[in-house]
């Protein structure tokens, strides 16, 4: 269809309808959040203090943002975060890589089953797999109760409600959005290269590093992004598995506003996780929209 | 197919393991008699009676399908249009806002997502008094919105891969575009739509936090009912309960797989 013209009554409709939704819905909220961040908290329905006063001035104050960036409490949390989600980010990359990477040589016939056992665990609840492993890490758990009878340990070790545990939930929610995303690239691969690489003399190792890391690159960026981003605002994770001293910001932010009701130091906390995450959302769309220019 | 080496094997291997081995456990302990959920007690199915006799979670359970079914279908419509309308309708004012917002929520972490929507649901009611009471509704407007971003990547990339010769030999044959849309643009994406409104169910039907926020007092969906029994440590009934859901979606992935596999044989997405 060609680039300007006048469009017809159904087209303009198909375009408003989703548009109009999604601003209402997606971008206004984001306004409205700005907006109560700016506001003072105060005892009442709703609690915050109106943008204007009744003589109509503008009232605004910067003294959640103030807080948020001189208070130490956040500024942990904040760090936290960042390192548990980057540390959950590494060891998905680790992991999955090579679970890429086999599946996609892989036959024919057993890759379908490989790739159905990894979407699977994706589409079972969330939540549920979380809860899982409050079950593994208990200390009367599997894992406990499996080393006390190999004998490496006589007591069992604390693993619940610890920041290991939260390492290892948030790997395990995410492996899965790591994996596709570098399967899908390494399928695309041509192994001929890896193995013409290997007949001109390079070794192993050279072959990865000069051949297929840089034509897996793309989907290395979408993995760790996909599996980063989302991370960093986990809530159900250190909410299960991690002890009540393990705060990270999505958890301290669904607590902001429901335990201590401060809606507009919640909405602060917000506009600072996503200021963090404007960076990593809008390359991982400049990477997307590459990827689907080098498909077509 | 040249051989897999040992380390990619048994990188395989560990990474199954790591997957499977928690959800094993759960079925597992499911069948314990004992109402400490971590001491074997001897096998039992009762904590499944139970299950079918708790009226919290079959209320719950129904809300939630009613939620899954109604914001799936929505993002169905809406994640159509707007894969339509970023393959098929060329530049229009807006193009890049709107592709940014249909792509946001994809990654948008859930505690931004739910504490947004409140926010605007709580202005809305000061405003012109609705949502008089958050519940369904407003869980489904939110579920809607995100769940259309991924029936819109689904749908775009099977318009993508697909070839608009038979769009155009139609619009040559004279054909209004309108009727093109219908007639032949979407059968042929029809299993995208598909496949969209079952991620949009499922993700609908996962959802914990986003529900959290956005849901008034007494309705609680499936997830908030577990999620609120779990927070106290693992218990039988939810494990039998986390079994059944296993059970469930490894049998329809299962029938759809087969089913897709004999349709069509050489589509690996």
């Amino acid at each position: 269809m060609a680039a300007v013209k006048q469009r017809d009554w159904w087209e303009r409709v198909t375009i408003a309808v989703p548009y109009l939704w999604l601003l209402v819905f997606f971008l206004l909220p984001f306004a409205i959040i700005l907006k109560i961040s700016l506001a003072d908290p105060v005892i009442a329905q709703p609690p915050f203090t109106p943008t204007f006063d009744e003589q109509g001035s503008l009232s605004i104050t910067a003294d959640n943002f103030l807080f948020l960036l001189t208070d130490k409490l956040y500024a942990v949390t904040y760090l936290k975060s960042i390192v548990m989600a980057t540390a959950a980010t590494i060891l998905c990359l680790a992991l999955g890589f090579p679970m890429a990477f086999g599946i996609a040589r892989s036959a024919p016939s057993t890759r379908g089953v490989l790739l159905l056992l990894i979407i699977l665990p994706f589409w079972i609840s969330f939540l549920l797999r979380v809860y899982a492993w409050m079950g593994l890490l208990n200390n009367y758990g599997v894992i406990n109760n499996m080393l006390i009878w190999l004998g490496v340990i006589d007591q069992p070790v604390r693993l619940l409600y610890t920041d290991f545990a939260i390492f290892i939930g948030l790997t395990y929610s995410y492996l899965p959005f790591m994996v596709l995303p570098l399967y899908a690239t390494l399928e695309r691969m041509d192994i001929d290269l890896i193995e013409a690489a290997q007949d001109l003399g390079a070794s192993r190792t050279e072959a990865f590093w000069d051949v297929t890391w840089p034509l897996a690159r793309a989907g290395v960026i979408a993995g760790c992004l996909l599996v980063f981003i989302p991370a960093m605002g986990e809530y159900v994770v250190p909410y299960l598995l991690g002890g009540p001293e393990s705060l990270l910001i999505g958890r301290v932010l669904f607590d902001e506003f429901f335990v201590n009701r401060d809606w507009p130091l919640a909405s602060a906390v917000t506009i600072m996780l996503l200021l963090l995450l404007v960076a990593p959302i809008v390359f991982m769309q400049r990477n997307q929209a590459r990827e689907i220019d080098a498909q077509q | 197919m040249k051989k897999q080496s040992r380390l990619i094997i048994s990188i395989l291997v560990f990474g199954y393991a790591f997957l499977y081995i928690p959800l094993i456990s759960v079925v597992f302990y499911s069948f314990n008699d004992s109402k400490l959920a971590t001491v074997w007690g001897g096998f039992s199915t009762r904590w499944y009676g139970e299950l079918f006799r708790n009226e919290q979670i079959l209320d719950a359970l129904f809300l939630s399908l009613r939620i899954a079914a109604s914001s799936a279908t929505l993002a169905t419509i809406f994640g159509t249009m707007a894969g339509l309308i970023l393959v098929r309708f060329g530049r229009f004012r807006g193009r890049a806002l709107f592709s940014g917002m249909i792509t946001s929520p994809l990654v948008m972490p859930e505690v931004i997502t739910g504490l947004s929507l409140l926010l605007l649901f709580v202005s809305m009611q000061q405003l012109f008094g609705w949502p008089g009471q958050r519940g369904f509704a407003t869980i489904t407007i939110a579920h809607t919105t995100f769940a259309m971003a991924y029936v819109a990547v689904i749908v775009r990339s099977r318009l993508t891969a697909m070839d608009e010769s038979l769009e155009e030999a139609a619009m040559d044959l004279g054909c209004r575009p309108l009727r093109v849309v219908f007639d032949i643009t979407l059968p042929l994406i029809a299993p995208a739509m598909i496949s969209g409104w079952l991620l949009a169910f499922t993700l609908s039907l996962d959802d914990l936090v986003i529900a959290s926020f956005v849901s008034g007092p007494g309705s609680s969906t499936l997830p908030m009912y577990i999620f609120s029994k779990v927070k106290l440590g693992v218990t039988p009934d939810i494990n039998a309960l986390a079994s059944l859901i296993i059970l469930v979606v490894s049998v329809t992935l299962l029938i759809a797989w087969i089913v897709t596999r004999k349709t069509q044989p050489r589509a690996s997405s």
